[in-house]
């Protein structure tokens, strides 16, 4: 039975926080009992460049790369990299970017990767406390409190 | 099975906690993308694990603990083997007593690196065998099968990674029953690690008949297996090359290689035989096609193109059709460059000012060749800023030759640059020579380790530190200087005309800590004066 992978790439500038919402999107796709399979690129590109990293889950993942062109959810951090990664998005793909929250809602602009994390929840079978123990597990314990907020702001339950 | 079992981890992460549950004593290494986190993964672990100054030295330490009866385990990325490839090959002459583990972690592609060599062929080259898992559940489970190898013929074992395999992360479950750690203890057998000629011939022969055997005992090892599926396509494949074909050729056979050297022939020949056509899937040089082919078994390879590159399901698909028309290229993204407040900045702005001829070297202040600083000449090794650079000075008219600088990193110049300082005092040119020092007190580009010159261990406590000025002083330098370029850029440009003026061996230590490290720097120190550390 090969059963539907779903296909997610994160993207931004090197320092953006691309590799730990992708981290956080992984384990919170891993607690919820998925295969997953989560791949990027270290080192050099990391200085100030661009970074993109791809996530895959479902019953049972192969290549950990998402092949161009089928990515089912392309979530971007900023607005001038939306349009390097648009092509490795799939006819009837899902663009989550800085566009889709208010910004000026956010508790500290460094948890905008965690906020549009929130946004792509939406669209996830994934249970909102797998969310919860993977961005915990994934951050100091200093910051649980503004990227809750700000993933509650993203998923569009804050204040409940 | 707990679900506390199963946990989603990185091929270095993989290959750390295997270490520590298959007791290895002692792991050491040189930071490398992308192998450095397994070092640092096997530390936080509570393994005893630790930086040498280059790989060389690594895998010399490495063999001592083997030669102990230890299990010891070495870690570099592909150029480092380079460097270590000198006790490599004799060390399959010698063998070892307890097991001898080499990780080679190949970057095709070119992530980080500045070539994309395909380290197979050192196995072939040295006679080590080779393991190559395909995720990081493979490259937990192959670390013991490379101890068993290991033990079983006393030679060392090449575990061969690539990126994708060392930074994608994917879902292990550890044993539960681990190794108990070797007792570590010295027996007298120079016969076999005194290779003087006498020795050597024996040994050599020991290590064809050795490979022979595991050649033998592959054909019939789990590491290889066969997965049945439609006869009209068969792949024979390895490492992250069979993930991307099985999910671009779902419904073909398949020859999965675990261990691919030295390969089981037999096994393929009967493979190929069984299927309409065979395809040997590989990322980077032709090495399985070859080989096989040489062994009289007609098998179709893929086309030069792709040996350019890493492979993914797409490019996999392309092979399997035959398809050699243009690859679309990637849309441009933005290129790195130097941290803003980088105190290399102050340097390179410098430098291209004076339109130097700048010998570069490997390291983040290898992006002073991109805009907007365009003022580097030549990356090649590491290390090799000093050598090129007194090659340059060596034939260069008087006038060009006096505007030549070797420019190197602090890690890097305790890595490879050491023993071009030597031979500038050794050899010195006719203008003489200026070296510069670029130390920001850590490894900065693959990720913030220690080394020598830092005077901290790997899990950043204090130790023994190697002076840059006090060396190049004791060496013979005459004119060194300790600088900050930044805090006074006006006079690091005064003290580089003059020193390219002088006509003499000066060497120039700019030190100011990377601006990503400066807290964390502050906070080790700071730990150390807290344990009242008297060293």
């Amino acid at each position: 039975m090969a059963g539907k992978v779903t296909n997610i790439v994160v993207a931004g500038r090197g320092g953006q926080g691309v590799l730990k919402a992708s981290d956080i999107l992984a384990e919170a796709a891993f607690r919820a009992g998925r295969d997953v399979k989560k791949s990027e690129l270290h080192g050099m590109s990391q200085r100030g460049g661009s970074v993109t990293s791809d996530v895959r889950f479902g019953p049972q993942v192969l290549s950990p790369m998402v092949p161009a062109g089928e990515t089912d959810y392309l979530v971007v951090l900023a607005a001038d990299q939306v349009e390097v990664n648009r092509l490795e998005l799939r006819q009837g793909g899902v663009l989550i970017s800085p566009a889709d929250i208010d910004e000026n809602l956010l508790p500290n602009r460094r948890s905008l990767n965690v906020a549009l994390l929130g946004v792509l929840s939406r669209h996830l079978d994934i249970a909102e406390s797998d969310w919860m123990a993977a961005i915990q597990a994934n951050l100091p314990e200093k910051l649980h409190e503004a990227n809750a907020g700000a993933f509650a702001l993203g998923r569009g339950s804050a204040g409940r | 099975m707990s679900k506390t079992d199963r946990r989603l981890l990185s091929g270095n992460e993989a290959v750390a906690r295997a270490a520590l549950d298959a007791g290895f004593a002692l792991g050491a290494g040189y930071p490398g993308t992308p192998s450095t986190e397994i070092l640092e993964s096997f530390s936080e672990l509570g393994g005893h694990a630790e930086w040498a100054p280059n790989e060389k030295v690594a895998l010399e330490v490495a063999l001592g603990a083997a030669f102990a009866g230890a299990r010891a385990l070495v870690t570099m990325k592909h150029v480092g083997l380079n460097v270590a490839a000198d006790p490599l090959f004799t060390a399959t002459y010698t063998g070892v007593s307890g097991a001898l583990v080499v990780v080679s972690a190949d970057d095709p592609g070119m992530a980080s690196s500045q070539n994309e060599q395909d380290n197979r062929r050192y196995a072939l080259a040295a006679g080590v065998p080779m393991l190559e898992p395909s995720d990081s559940q493979e490259a937990y489970d192959l670390v013991f099968q490379a101890v068993e190898v290991s033990q079983r013929w006393q030679l060392p074992v090449l575990l061969r990674l690539t990126t994708r395999i060392c930074h994608s992360k994917t879902v292990v479950r550890a044993r539960e029953l681990g190794l108990a750690a070797a007792r570590p203890h010295f027996e007298h057998d120079a016969k076999a690690r005194v290779m003087i000629p006498a020795y050597a011939r024996p040994a050599h022969r020991r290590l064809r008949q050795k490979l022979a055997e595991i050649a033998e005992w592959n054909e019939s090892s789990p590491l290889n297996r066969i997965e049945p599926g439609e006869k009209a396509l068969g792949i024979v494949t390895s490492g992250i090359s069979y993930v991307h074909a099985r999910e671009a050729a779902g419904g073909a056979s398949f020859l999965k290689l675990g261990m691919t050297y030295p390969l089981p022939m037999e096994k393929i020949r009967r493979f190929a035989a069984g299927v309409q056509r065979c395809l040997v899937v590989e990322e980077g040089d032709p090495y399985l096609v070859e080989a096989i082919r040489a062994a009289g078994i007609a098998v179709e390879g893929k086309h030069e193109m792709y040996r350019f590159g890493e492979l993914d399901v797409q490019r996999v698909r392309r092979i399997l059709a035959g398809d050699v028309s243009p690859e679309p290229t990637p849309p441009r993204g933005k290129p790195p460059e130097l941290c803003k407040g980088c105190p290399h900045r102050a340097v390179f702005e410098t430098l291209g000012k004076l339109d130097c001829i700048v010998a570069g070297d490997i390291g983040c202040y290898t992006l002073g060749v991109l805009p907007p600083f365009e003022a580097m000449d030549s990356c090649v090794c590491m290390g090799a800023a000093i050598g090129v650079g007194l090659g340059l000075r060596q034939v260069l008219p008087a006038e060009q030759a006096r505007r030549v600088v070797s420019v190197i990193g602090d890690s890097t110049f305790v890595h490879g640059g050491i023993t071009g300082l030597v031979e500038m005092i050794y050899n010195p040119p006719p203008t003489g020579h200026v070296l510069l020092i670029l130390d920001n007190g850590t490894t900065a580009m693959t990720g913030l380790q220690e080394h020598p010159g830092t005077g901290r261990t790997l899990d950043h406590k204090a130790t023994g530190r190697v002076v840059f000025e006090d060396l190049a002083r004791t060496l013979g330098v005459k004119r060194v200087h300790v600088v900050d370029p930044s805090k006074d850029p006006a006079g690091f440009e005064k003290l580089m005309r003059e020193s390219l003026a002088c006509g003499e061996l000066v060497v120039i230590v700019a030190r100011r800590p990377c601006l990503l490290a400066a807290k964390k720097i502050r906070a080790y120190q700071a730990a150390d004066t807290g344990e009242g550390d008297g060293g």
